[in-house]
């Protein structure tokens, strides 16, 4: 059995309700995740689907720490960084990245591409960094002449490809990719699967991509998770979700996606 | 019979830079065309220009929108609002930003009857509760009630929908009215909104840039790609094989899960500039 990066056991993540919080007192709490136990193994592209407010976001939120789990184990690489503090996670946090669904909110509009890459580099303490910006802009098929540009001079397609940059280029052991393709045209969102694709293949990265469209899941995951409230309806191998899938809200999900085939037609 | 036809219209920004290219098309009565493009193409743009809502900085230089045979352009503008409000209505992109947060739902669909088409107002109460049971919406009455932060986004939606037909209006743009919303509202309201179509008569310019969706309520489509129209055509013969290269990328580029290895292919370097430089040449002839 190959070995596993994530171990989720039992993981619970409740909010305050603060729409229902009484004058007096602590608001109560809503779960928004309720008790979800799963692995990803290294090298594996897990895709994690679900309807709004179905947890999927806050779920990538607890798996690199930004947020704190209610109760639950997460197991990174063996140790437990469930309830870890803030001084205790900063060596592992090179170790898990993130790249945003927005690119233009999620790169400072007043620092250039280079700096925008180089920023964490210098933080993590990276000797060469100038080598390792080139490096990480040929890896995502930017020329090394738009390290000198700002954010706003460039294409949505083609800022999303920094965000992918910055995350690579720290050599992380696992990347969570939070509806990345979301915002773009179809024809940048095909550019991005593609470079992530190449990626996955080259570097033999571990990913946890988070989306609402099955079309974009299908092509990149080896595994898919499907939740619905806040709870694991559905956990199986890509081809095995499509040509069998078992929960009806799978089912439900797949029969809403829109074929681009005028033949398909509506129940 | 074409309700709405849109003759070579042109829309430039104060600069002189051409957002739309000499731009024709028509939407027959109780028709549905989808306007497809990417982003910046135009698309919203047209519908603006209908509705006479054009940015300030964006200037209608040439060409003329006909609405039932009579040309928008020899109106005066107040005319020109009654013609379109009693004419024309809009299904808007965001359903939280289209509706005023600090009001009651009910007033917001029939401000427009009373204001703009002087009905009484207990009449245009009856009427906004009856196209709220027409969009599947349970208990109307405390929805008329409700603020717009109260309902969930596809109710919102539904209610922008009952506010579009409220007026019998003979023509509605719909400017991408699902793409904030979950895959399986997106489809209850699509097949409402084809639903209210069909039993309303309406047309409907459905502006998307996700060719799924147009397979799924439109009969024609129109291509725009920098602001000109590329392909005009029937929803069948675009699916069985779109004839300019450009809308061919476009339809590879458009994910289908259930062909996972067919599908997603960028749009090609070479089919861009292609298209780009039919662009440029028409441009000469348009500025020459």
């Amino acid at each position: 059995m190959s070995e596993m990066i994530y171990q989720l056991q039992d993981l619970k993540v409740s909010f305050a309700d603060l729409s229902r919080k009484p004058l007096l007192g602590a608001a109560p709490r809503t779960e928004v995740l309720k008790g979800l136990s799963f692995d990803i193994p290294k090298g594996e592209v897990l895709g994690i689907v679900g309807g709004s407010g179905s947890g999927k976001s806050t779920l990538g939120r607890a798996l690199i720490r930004l947020i704190e789990p209610d109760a639950g184990s997460i197991r990174f690489e063996g140790t437990d960084i469930a309830h870890m503090s803030e001084n205790e996670l900063r060596p592992l946090r090179r170790r898990f990245q993130m790249i945003f669904q927005d690119p233009m909110s999620s790169l400072n509009p007043r620092r250039r591409v280079g700096g925008i890459i180089a920023g964490p580099l210098s933080l993590q303490g990276f000797d060469n960094i100038a080598a390792r910006v080139d490096e990480a802009l040929d890896m995502v098929g930017l020329p090394r002449q738009f390290a000198a540009r700002y954010p706003h001079e460039l294409s949505g397609g083609q800022r999303q490809r920094v965000g992918i940059a910055r995350a690579i280029a720290l050599k992380p052991d696992f990347i969570l990719a939070d509806e990345i393709v979301s915002g773009l045209d179809v024809s940048s969102q095909a550019q991005i699967l593609n470079v992530l694709e190449t990626l996955v293949r080259e570097l033999g990265l571990t990913l946890a991509f988070i989306s609402h469209d099955l079309s974009v899941i299908r092509r990149l995951c080896t595994r898919i998770l499907v939740l619905y409230q806040g709870e694991i309806v559905e956990n199986a191998l890509t081809p095995e979700l499509f040509s069998n899938p078992k929960a009806a809200y799978t089912r439900t999900l797949l029969d809403a996606i829109p074929l681009p085939d005028p033949d398909q037609v509506w129940s | 019979m074409n309700y709405l036809s849109i003759r070579d219209l042109t829309v430039r920004l104060s600069n002189g830079l051409p957002l739309l290219r000499k731009v024709s098309l028509d939407v027959e009565a109780g028709e549905v065309r989808a306007l497809v493009g990417e982003s910046g193409a135009g698309k919203s743009m047209i519908g603006k220009a209908v509705l006479g809502i054009l940015p300030r900085a964006a200037r209608l230089t040439g060409g003329a929108i006909l609405l039932d045979g009579e040309n928008l352009e020899t109106l005066s503008p107040k005319e020109r609002r009654q013609r379109i409000g009693a004419k024309v209505a809009l299904i808007p992109q965001d359903p939280l930003t289209a509706l005023n947060p600090s009001r009651r739902v009910g007033p917001q669909i029939t401000d427009r009857l009373v204001d703009i088409l002087d009905w009484k107002r207990d009449e245009a109460e009856a009427r906004a509760l009856e196209l709220l049971n027409e969009v599947h919406i349970q208990s109307p009455d405390r929805v008329m009630k409700s603020y717009p932060h109260e309902l969930s986004g596809g109710m919102r939606q539904r209610i922008l929908i009952a506010s579009a037909f409220a007026a019998e209006p003979k023509l509605i743009i719909a400017d991408e009215p699902t793409t904030a919303l979950d895959v399986t509202v997106q489809k209850q309201i699509l097949k409402l909104i084809r639903e209210m179509q069909e039993r309303h008569q309406t047309a409907l310019l459905f502006v998307t840039h996700d060719l799924g969706v147009v397979s799924k309520i439109s009969q024609s489509l129109t291509v725009l790609y920098a602001g000109k129209v590329i392909e005009e055509t029937s929803v069948r013969s675009f699916f069985a094989g779109p004839k300019h290269p450009y809308s061919r990328a476009l339809l590879a580029a458009t994910p289908k899960y259930t062909d996972p290895d067919g599908s997603l292919m960028p749009v090609p370097d070479s089919v861009i500039s292609a298209v780009e430089r039919e662009v440029a040449a028409f441009d000469e002839q348009l500025n020459g």
